[in-house]
């Protein structure tokens, strides 16, 4: 994966499998074809909008709000499965239990099932006549049509992504290294947050970030459960649908392009900070 | 710290890994636990150390039952052979671990730490590295960091699990010495495990040998290697030759030809001869002895080792002079032990 060499950067190095420019000719039409035309087609299309106009749609109060509720439910419900995620890849890898296997495979529900499944099935838990719902109703806490109600959805769709990334790094987590730790006195305490944790973190950052970009695009669980209150609890990609059913299209994709800057930018930073670990460390996710 | 490992005992799902072993290290020793792979020289190590819990037995640290103790309370110091080191963490913060995790009362200051560490850090020879990350280390550097790191908590014993195991054969010479050195500076009692037993005859005050979850032979590089008291330890220390003989009347046969050899007048029936290829010497062919003939010879450094068949299959190996060698008949060589020891079959 890397390319290091003492000579510097070569652009084709020696290998037992030649066919670089097989592969990076095959890999470059792949990614064209998939991602950059639909994209490239996306910022043409918002174009025809105008400068002035894309940012009139773009800084409207509407789209800010529906932008913030998006970021905002998605890297709370990625800081959620963050915490849960890691300890339920704790729980699979280091214990032994009857029924492992049935709780590891339903890790992966989440991708599986029809976002509107989940959805609709998530609103009637949650509505204040719904199971769990009905629990909290006399606290006063709405769930169900509030943001509340966006991040647990997204917390469902994000749960996978998480537990898969720290999971086969936990997994090859070196036992030594905790013991290492015990020898010189740390109790677990100290070995969990001074140890282990920081030797996770790139795994976790990596499981955040996956679980942040699906929350910021997911709609089919939300929509259902968001109540999808203009101003309250509208997403983004919800309001990008409401532009494109009244034939907005340009507005439909000045929304979609501010969308995907920021999540490029904010995906590219932590990409950075990835990359910055690997270096220092020699490891990371 | 004197250590003192009394009866232990200890089984892995049934399976005994130590079978009542009994030892006892002198404060300020280096000792080497030397043994194959499954002869439980780690196990009984990680039992010193606390990572593992008895079946059976106790262990004292000086006058205290440290078997009663966590692994955080025994305030050992532990090198493992792939070095364990904290990643995330500087050289500097790796030595300095043992002390910042320490509770309030007994942790030193910050500069009292870092001047510790700097200070370990000179020791195992590594000055300037402090801001780097194990990363950026070599094998050999790793492990010295490992070792300033378990040094770093003053511990009563220092534990070492094959630590050059990981290491090229160069960096393990230059290791084992500097090893022996700080020792000699430092004066911790230190146990050390090994498999090789040229590290442990070269680096350790005593030598325990073990096999199969007990404890064959302890003592000096000296006593184990010149008087094995069994034949696996004559087989696993240094070169030896093995022979079915008879014992009778004080005397040895081999395949029913007297050796003119003697053993105790008590013994009688079948033996088992242990010597070291080269503590033999060769005899006219007249003369009572082992014969064989040659099938092999090879220059080993100065000398040349000899392969001979004595016939119903038995193979022995001598290490004679390269002169002798030119001379000796190529098909009936007659010889016999110098030194010799006979077991019980």
């Amino acid at each position: 994966m890397t390319l290091t060499s003492s000579k510097g950067w070569q652009f084709r190095q020696p290998s037992v499998l030649p066919g670089f420019r097989w592969t990076l000719g095959f890999t470059l039409v792949w990614l064209t074809l998939i991602v950059l035309v639909p994209l490239t087609g996306l910022f043409l299309k918002s174009s025809t909008l105008g400068w002035d106009a894309f940012w009139t749609l773009a800084l409207e109060k509407r789209t800010l709000q529906a932008l913030k509720i998006s970021f905002g439910t998605a890297f709370l419900a990625a800081l959620a499965n963050v915490v849960f995620g890691t300890l339920l890849a704790w729980v699979l890898v280091r214990y032994r239990f009857p029924g492992k296997r049935i709780i590891d495979a339903m890790v992966d529900l989440p991708f599986a099932l029809p976002t509107a499944v989940a959805g609709i099935a998530l609103t009637t838990l949650y509505a204040s006549k719904g199971w769990i719902g009905s629990l909290f109703a006399p606290l006063g806490i709405k769930i169900a049509f509030t943001p509340l109600g966006i991040v647990i959805a997204l917390v469902f769709v994000g749960l996978p992504f998480v537990v898969r990334t720290v999971q086969p790094v936990l997994e090859e987590l070196d036992r030594e290294v905790e013991e290492a730790a015990a020898t010189l006195g740390a109790n677990r305490f100290q070995t969990i947050f001074r140890v282990l944790l920081p030797g996770l973190a790139p795994a976790v950052l990596t499981g955040f970030s996956l679980a942040f970009a699906r929350g910021v695009g997911e709609y089919g669980s939300v929509i259902f459960i968001a109540g999808n209150v203009p101003f309250k609890s509208e997403i983004a990609p919800l309001l990008i649908v409401i532009k494109l059913e009244e034939f907005n299209y340009p507005a439909a994709t000045a929304i979609a392009a501010v969308m995907l800057l920021l999540s490029f930018g904010l995906l590219f930073v932590i990409n950075l900070i990835q990359a910055w670990s690997r270096r220092r460390y020699g490891y990371g996710a | 710290m004197d250590v003192k490992v009394q009866n232990i005992r200890k089984e892995f799902a049934r399976f005994p890994a130590l079978n009542d072993v009994s030892l006892d290290i002198r404060s300020g020793e280096l000792i080497a636990l030397l043994g194959p792979s499954g002869s439980g020289k780690t196990t009984l190590l990680r039992l010193i150390a606390g990572l593992e819990t008895p079946t059976d037995g106790r262990i004292f640290f000086g006058e205290d039952d440290a078997s009663k103790k966590t692994v955080q309370e025994r305030n050992i110091g532990f090198v493992f052979q792939h070095y364990a080191l904290f990643r995330h963490m500087t050289v500097l913060d790796n030595i300095g671990f043992g002390l910042k995790v320490r509770p309030k009362n007994r942790r030193p200051a910050k500069a009292e730490i870092r001047r510790r560490a700097l200070e370990l850090l000179d020791l195992v020879q590594l000055s300037g590295m402090e801001n780097r990350y194990p990363n950026q280390l070599s094998g050999g550097q790793r492990q010295r960091v490992a070792l300033a790191r378990a040094m770093a908590v003053e511990p009563n014993v220092l534990l070492l699990d094959e630590p050059f195991g990981a290491l090229d054969a160069q960096v393990r010479k230059d290791l084992r010495k500097w090893l022996r050195d700080i020792h000699d500076r430092t004066g911790h009692t230190t146990i050390f495990v090994t498999h090789d037993q040229e590290e442990a005859l070269e680096l350790a005050d005593r030598v325990v040998v073990m096999s199969q979850g007990k404890i064959e032979q302890v003592g000096t590089p000296d006593e184990v290697y010149d008087t094995p008291n069994s034949p696996f330890v004559f087989g696993f220390i240094g070169e030896s030759n093995g022979l079915k003989v008879t014992a009778d009347h004080g005397g040895i046969r081999f395949n029913g030809k007297p050796l003119n050899m003697a053993a105790a007048p008590d013994k009688h029936g079948e033996a088992l001869l242990y010597f070291r290829p080269q503590d033999i010497e060769l005899i006219e062919s007249g003369e009572d002895g082992l014969t064989g003939s040659v099938i092999a010879t090879r220059r080993v450094a100065g000398t040349r080792h000899v392969e001979l068949d004595l016939g119903s299959g038995t193979h022995v190996e001598l290490e004679i002079s390269t002169e002798q060698a030119a001379r000796i008949d190529r098909n009936r060589v007659t010889f016999r032990p110098t030194r010799w020891k006979l077991f019980p079959v």
